[in-house]
């Protein structure tokens, strides 16, 4: 079958290509079958993809390893559930999902808009057909999912241990969406700018799309966070890694992108930057892509060196000068007629948020790119660390937090002295108590900018409340309706604004997380034996005993050998018991020996974490196994040749004596406040997400009712 | 040979459905209007969805009421051309609804 996935990646290169001229052709001499024909193009497309895909996980499942992709990243021994993830993991396969998520996005779009949009529509689909051509011709001429191997090892190498996790299994899925998503809004751009129809049109008719990829590529990020914090081993959950920067960039810029759309849809302001900000996010988005199997910088998740980094910059240089080109070619056509009312106006706030953003965004980018900056400009590579992106991102962060609680409290246009005073009233008391309260009662007042975290979240959140309270009485005074009613009436007449307050409590919650957790954590790391004792935060942490374990892997990540702890942490009366080990996974090095090869493979920390919403208690460990390599030694020259039994009884021996005789281990213990509320931040802000993203019931009643309509005169034309 | 058969194959199915608007047409030339209705229909949700939102920034107090009123009448403006779009698409003049 393996031809027959490739024949997929050559014909749906054609049709790409094929989508992408009718298209045009359609588009310049106003030919509607070329239209429509280049519109089925990318449905067939999608239709390719699909069966691409299929060929290729089945080949996974069933660890066909004449597939050089399966041989190189998985095993007979890899899980079920991580031999389906295991396509994403290598640079192919990753190449594949995008162009399988880009096919189906790009169908999904040109069928919503196959009854709008006439002038705009068959542009973008020539743009999207250009884009998917792309990634068909990175795969068809450089990186074959469906190479073959001559001679198919019996066994596999196995997918890297440090992605047998649930999380990762889900992350680079959400991410791809979230930048293919932002394909979309980017492709009806440049089409409205190229029929110089540059109105709130194409804005309307991809919102939803932008809104989709936004949410996806933000649960991405935050499953990356989560898998950081509990697979990685060092104890945190973002460490400005280039990979992590490279997806958050494009989230920064789409969302100040959502945020400035409602302008030009209410005002017809900032098409300059509207237009600017989607092909900003597009790019980025692109760039995000190559940095992660580039390797053209250190990071701990470019797994594995790119054959297709000249390519990328290449495709990203062209649509970067194409953009520009057209943007200021068409600058007459994006000067809005209207104008600020009032610096005290939302879309005024909007303007600076867009500012804030992407400033976060520069900030960013400079110091992921320093290292190749500094190596061109001097000839040395030096790098910027957590420190540098923290001193400079806190204050933007800030002012960021405190925009997400004025704005909802402003009007379009112009807000009154009196208003702003009524509307701030209560939030700002509500702060002040905070302040005061934190001041009082803990030490946030060690960290000022924490401190001033805090109590900006106190005013988001209080603003939010209030907004939500006011309307439902407003509601509640029209309708007449009891409260709980009155509150379901109006977030669901009005779900983009309460949807988009609730991401904006979301995010206040999920930075009262950051802000806690990188300024009071207590992090202690030791070297003890069992029986010993030493102090973590709150906590006093005893070494019970040592652990080891053959074959019971609880975790499902296929790691034969586990070696970890027992530890009891007391705070007060309160008692946990904490378990953290470390899997072994055999190498594929016959040099290490038929014994010693399970004990020298890669090794991943399973943290265990005592989640919380005051604290978390987070612990690691690393054991030190260096003790047992005479054992191994003598185990490989005595026992190499035997047979599987032997070797399995000689290995659980030398597992055995680990636990008898436990040399010390290096642990990591971290006490950590109000981490959990990140996460539950996170999943605020998917929640208020899905809300903006569902369709209103006007919107669903209108499509019904076209589709009626175009049936009716269907059915007449034919009578 | 199943990688040329395959893509043969395939290439020929594709063809199949990509030729045949090219072949048997659109059938989209009449519904020329119902793209026009589309566009419009969303154009009037949308500034319905605006003089609704002013509706309630007024009503929650942020917007005072002579601003209101300026803003409302500016947007059943709007909100009346495209009716009046809307209308001529069904060939009914203002007298006639």
């Amino acid at each position: 079958m393996a031809g027959v996935g490739s024949a997929c990646l050559l014909v749906g290169l054609l049709t790409a290509v094929y989508a992408a001229g009718a298209s045009l052709y359609g588009a310049r001499t106003g030919n509607r079958a070329a239209v429509v024909s280049g519109r089925r193009a990318i449905y067939c497309m999608a239709g390719l993809m699909i069966a691409a895909t299929v060929i290729l996980q089945s080949a996974f499942l069933r660890s066909d390893f004449a597939y050089k992709l399966v041989a190189e990243g998985s095993s007979t021994d890899t899980p079920t559930f991580y031999k389906f993830t295991a396509m994403w993991a290598t640079q192919s396969g990753s190449l594949l999902l995008w162009a399988l998520l880009m096919s189906i996005f790009s169908s999904a779009v040109l069928f919503l808009t196959r009854r709008s949009l006439r002038q705009i529509a068959p542009w973008a689909t020539a743009v999207l057909a250009v884009i998917a051509a792309f990634f068909l011709s990175l795969m068809v001429g450089w990186e074959n999912p469906f190479a073959t191997l001559a001679n198919p090892p019996v066994e596999g190498a196995g997918l890297n241990p440090l992605l047998r996790h649930p999380a990762m299994m889900i992350h680079p899925p959400m991410l791809y969406t979230g930048y293919v998503g932002f394909s979309i809004p980017f492709a009806f751009a440049i089409g409205a700018l190229i029929v110089r129809q540059t109105g709130a049109d194409w804005i309307r008719a991809t919102r939803k799309f932008a809104l989709i990829a936004w949410t996806f590529l933000g649960t991405g990020i935050m499953l990356g966070a989560l898998w950081s914090y509990s697979e990685l081993g060092w104890g945190g959950y973002w460490a400005w890694d280039p990979v992590e920067n490279a997806s958050l960039m494009p989230w920064l810029v789409g969302t100040a992108f959502i945020h400035s759309i409602m302008v030009q849809e209410k005002r017809g302001m900032l098409k300059i930057w509207n237009v600017s900000l989607v092909i900003a996010t597009f790019v980025l988005a692109l760039l995000g892509t190559f940095l992660v199997r580039s390797g053209i910088l250190d990071s701990i998740h470019a797994f594995g060196a790119s054959t297709i980094g000249k390519q990328f910059l290449v495709f990203i240089g062209l649509v970067i000068a194409g953009s520009t080109a057209l943007v200021v070619s068409r600058l007459d056509d994006l000067r809005s007629k209207a104008r600020l009312d009032s610096l005290m106006s939302r879309e005024a706030f909007f303007l600076l948020n867009n500012l804030v953003l992407v400033g976060l965004c520069v900030v960013i980018f400079w110091g992921t790119f320093f290292p190749l900056i500094s190596e061109a400009l001097s000839g040395t590579e030096a790098s910027v660390g957590p420190p540098w992106f923290n001193r400079l991102t806190t204050p933007l962060a800030l002012v960021l937090v405190a925009l997400a609680a004025i704005g909802p409290v402003l009007p379009w246009r112009r807000a009154s002295g009196r208003g702003m005073a009524r509307a701030f009233r209560v939030p700002l008391a509500i702060a002040a108590a905070t302040l005061v309260g934190l001041l009082l009662l803990t030490d946030a007042a060690d960290s000022p900018p924490s401190l001033a975290m805090f109590c900006l979240v106190a005013l988001v959140i209080a603003v939010v409340v209030q907004e939500v309270i006011r309307g439902a009485t407003a509601r509640r005074i029209v309708s007449g309706d009891p409260w709980p009613r009155a509150l379901v009436g109006l977030v669901t007449r009005n779900r983009r604004r309460y949807g988009g307050y609730l991401v904006h409590a979301g995010i206040a919650v999920l930075f009262l997380g950051v802000a806690a957790s990188s300024a009071f954590l207590d992090q202690r790391d030791v070297r003890v034996s069992p029986g010993d004792s030493f102090r973590a935060g709150g906590y006093d942490i005893t070494y019970e005993r040592a652990t080891a374990s053959l074959g019971s892997d609880t975790a499902g990540t296929g790691a034969p050998i586990s070696f970890g702890a027992v530890l009891t942490a007391r705070r007060g009366d309160k008692v946990e018991t904490l378990r953290p080990k470390r899997n072994f996974y055999p190498s594929q090095d016959p040099a290490t020996g038929a014994i010693g090869r399970f004990f020298e493979g890669e090794a991943t920390s399973e943290v265990d974490v005592r989640w919380g919403l005051r604290r978390d208690l987070w612990a690691a460990i690393r054991p030190d196994i260096g003790e047992l390599e005479p054992a191994i030694r003598e185990a490989n020259a005595k026992f190499g040749g035997s047979g599987d039994k032997v070797q399995t009884l000689v290995i659980a021996a030398i597992v055995e004596r680990y636990r008898n005789q436990p040399p010390p281990a290096n642990f990591r213990v971290i006490d950590s406040p109000l981490v959990s509320w990140i996460w539950i931040g996170g999943a605020i802000v998917l929640l208020g997400a899905l809300i903006a993203i569902w369709p209103s019931p006007e919107t669903r009643l209108r499509r019904v009712t076209s589709i009626y309509a175009a049936r009716l005169g269907k059915e007449l034309s034919r009578a | 040979m199943e990688y040329g058969l395959a893509a043969i194959l395939l290439a020929a199915l594709v063809a199949m459905v990509v030729a045949r608007p090219l072949v048997l047409g659109t059938g989209e030339d009449e519904a020329g209007d119902s793209v026009a209705r589309e566009e419009l229909e969303a154009a009037k949700e949308a500034k319905y969805r605006e003089i609704r939102d002013a509706r309630l920034d007024f009503e929650m107090g942020k917007l005072s009421q002579e601003d209101h009123r300026s803003v409302d009448r500016e947007l059943r403006g709007e909100a009346i051309e495209i009716l009046k779009r809307l209308d001529g698409l069904d060939g009914k003049s203002p007298e006639t609804v």
